[in-house]
């Protein structure tokens, strides 16, 4: 983690109308040593019964992330680059208080390790300078990983918003979500 | 980056380490069974005391560990208090002494986990009573004037024998050698580990050299130069015998010192999974959170409200205009309320995609 080539002016974009459900992101997220293998990428049908509807979500990346601060165990770290790391595995005692407490249903608890694990934007990937697994196969570009500038000539009539607002909480991302032209914030609730 | 002291720790931690001293005063009959050529290690001993009641208390006053905290010794205490006991030995041999938690992660990783922390825990539970006096051996003065007679050895526990063995035979061997066994242990599990992280992608990727490799090099050291001592006086005539007890030692007070900021914190809030066992237990029996969205049970419904009061606690509110909670909806639920909420926008914004 001291030695990196991460690329700051690189950002995730992320636009679920485009999910296919297609769900090569789970099998390419599989891939990313840093989740030992393990698939950390949620695709689910958002209302099966009636519609076909599918969403995906990665780690936001919260500013003020709070399944770090709901942690007993002082395991969740986010660091320079704002990357909100999995839990330390050392330290990890699986209560489950993130994976409850993340307004956007990210952490996992594998209840055969008992210990949370989650999407840490492929930090072995990301910190070499490379794409995100999961934002290198998207078919359909649901999932975006590259600059400003490339975002927003691919897709001139959205705007990134990394606001969302559930009740009284407004919660800020490192990761966007492609929304209208103009839109500053996502009202969830 | 400044931090204050934290002044109720810093009571708890002066008080423990006070009593500790005290103990060890009086344990060692009064400074008569105490080893002068340990009182590095007894100063290393008592930092190490101080600094681990000290954060160990700063950690408790955490919302979310004093939640836990509190809610394990409540179930504990309330009901079915012996079944929480068994309960309770029964996790601490699982996971604490055999960390059996580990075993799905990998059997290497366990393997190489379990000899560490056998060997690590043993040393302590040998060493630091050694260190403060609680724990001498003479020579059973019945036999030692006679000629003629088997030696015999005492161990003694502030003072009072414990038990008796001959010297030469194959326990006094085991019992002399028994920091020796937990070097091999601490030595085979370190070296795993260190292999392991110079190898596996992610953990270069996402680890530190102080927080992760560092404490595998200073175990390897405090092994190495013990078996050294060993070594030193039984095959070389004692040769390096000065140069290995000082890196020893020197090694040692800093892996102690350590104890409380580093890595080797972890040894001390590992009991804490044991209350988040109970507390998922106990919750199980008082009833599980339905989500209104999947309308599947999701986590217990103790789970839910705790976890409101401890997100408000450390400046989150998730409350809803009904009065409801975005934290009542499961994380399958959150992440359909999520796209739900990104369809209606898109739908209002006049088109799907952009």
């Amino acid at each position: 983690m001291e030695v990196t080539a991460y690329k700051t002016d690189m950002e995730f974009f992320v636009d679920m109308q485009r999910c296919i459900g297609c769900k090569a992101c789970e099998m390419a997220c599989a891939e990313c040593e840093t989740n030992g293998q393990e698939s950390m990428i949620h695709v689910n049908y958002v209302e099966r019964a009636v519609t076909i509807q599918t969403t995906v979500q990665v780690c936001m990346h919260c500013d003020d992330p709070v399944c770090a601060k709901v942690c007993p165990a002082d395991a969740i770290s986010k660091d320079d680059f704002g990357v909100v790391h999995s839990a330390n595995t050392s330290r990890c005692i699986g209560c489950s208080n993130c994976v409850m407490a993340c307004p956007f249903g990210v952490p996992i608890k594998e209840e055969k390790y008992d210990m949370m694990m989650k999407c840490n934007m492929c930090y072995d990937r990301t910190s070499a300078g490379k794409k995100p697994m999961c934002a290198t196969v998207c078919p359909s570009q649901a999932l975006f990983y590259g600059t400003r500038e490339e975002i927003s000539r691919m897709r001139p009539n959205s705007t990134p918003v990394n606001t969302f607002v559930f009740g009284e909480q407004v919660v800020t991302t490192k990761v966007n979500i492609m929304m209208p032209k103009g839109s500053t914030q996502l009202k969830v609730h | 980056m400044h931090a204050s002291l934290n002044k109720k720790a810093l009571l708890v931690a002066t008080i423990v380490t006070l009593g500790c001293v005290v103990i060890s005063f009086y344990g060692s009959r009064k400074l008569q069974n105490f080893d002068p050529a340990l009182i590095a290690y007894l100063f290393g001993t008592l930092f190490a005391l101080f600094g681990g009641i000290y954060r160990y208390c700063v950690w408790l006053q955490r919302p979310p560990t004093w939640m836990y905290f509190r809610r394990t010794w409540q179930f504990i205490f309330k009901g079915s208090f012996f079944v929480h006991i068994w309960l309770l030995l029964e996790d601490s041999v699982k996971n604490l002494l055999f960390q059996r938690f580990i075993y799905p992660r990998g059997k290497k990783r366990w393997f190489a986990h379990f000899m560490l922390a056998s060997g690590c825990l043993a040393a302590f539970a040998i060493t630091i009573p050694l260190t403060l006096g609680w724990i001498n051996f003479t020579l059973d003065p019945g036999t030692a004037l006679d000629p003629g007679a088997v030696k015999l050895y005492n161990a003694n526990f502030f003072g009072f024998k414990v038990m008796s063995f001959k010297l030469g035979s194959v326990l006094a061997f085991l019992i002399f050698h028994a920091l020796t066994w937990c070097s091999w242990a601490v030595i085979a599990g370190a070296v795993i580990f260190f292999v392991r992280r110079l190898t596996n992608a992610g953990l270069i990727a996402s680890q530190t050299f102080e927080g992760d490799l560092l404490p595998l090099i200073l175990l390897i050291i405090i092994s190495v130069t013990g078996l050294g001592l060993n070594f030193s006086y039984a095959f070389m005539k004692g040769m390096a015998y000065d140069f290995m007890s000082v890196t020893h030692a020197i090694s040692v007070i800093l892996f102690l010192v350590w104890i409380p900021f580093g890595k080797f914190f972890h040894i001390i809030q590992r009991p804490a999974q044991i209350g988040a066992h109970i507390y998922k237990r106990e919750g199980k029996k008082r009833g599980m959170a339905v989500c209104p969205h999947t309308g599947k049970e999701f986590t217990t419904q103790l789970h839910v409200n705790d976890l409101k009061i401890v997100t408000k606690q450390v400046g989150f509110d998730f409350t809803l205009e009904d009065g409801s909670s975005h934290l009542d909806y499961s994380p399958e639920g959150k992440r359909s309320l999520l796209a739900k909420a990104h369809l209606k926008a898109r739908q209002e914004g006049g088109s799907f995609f952009g």
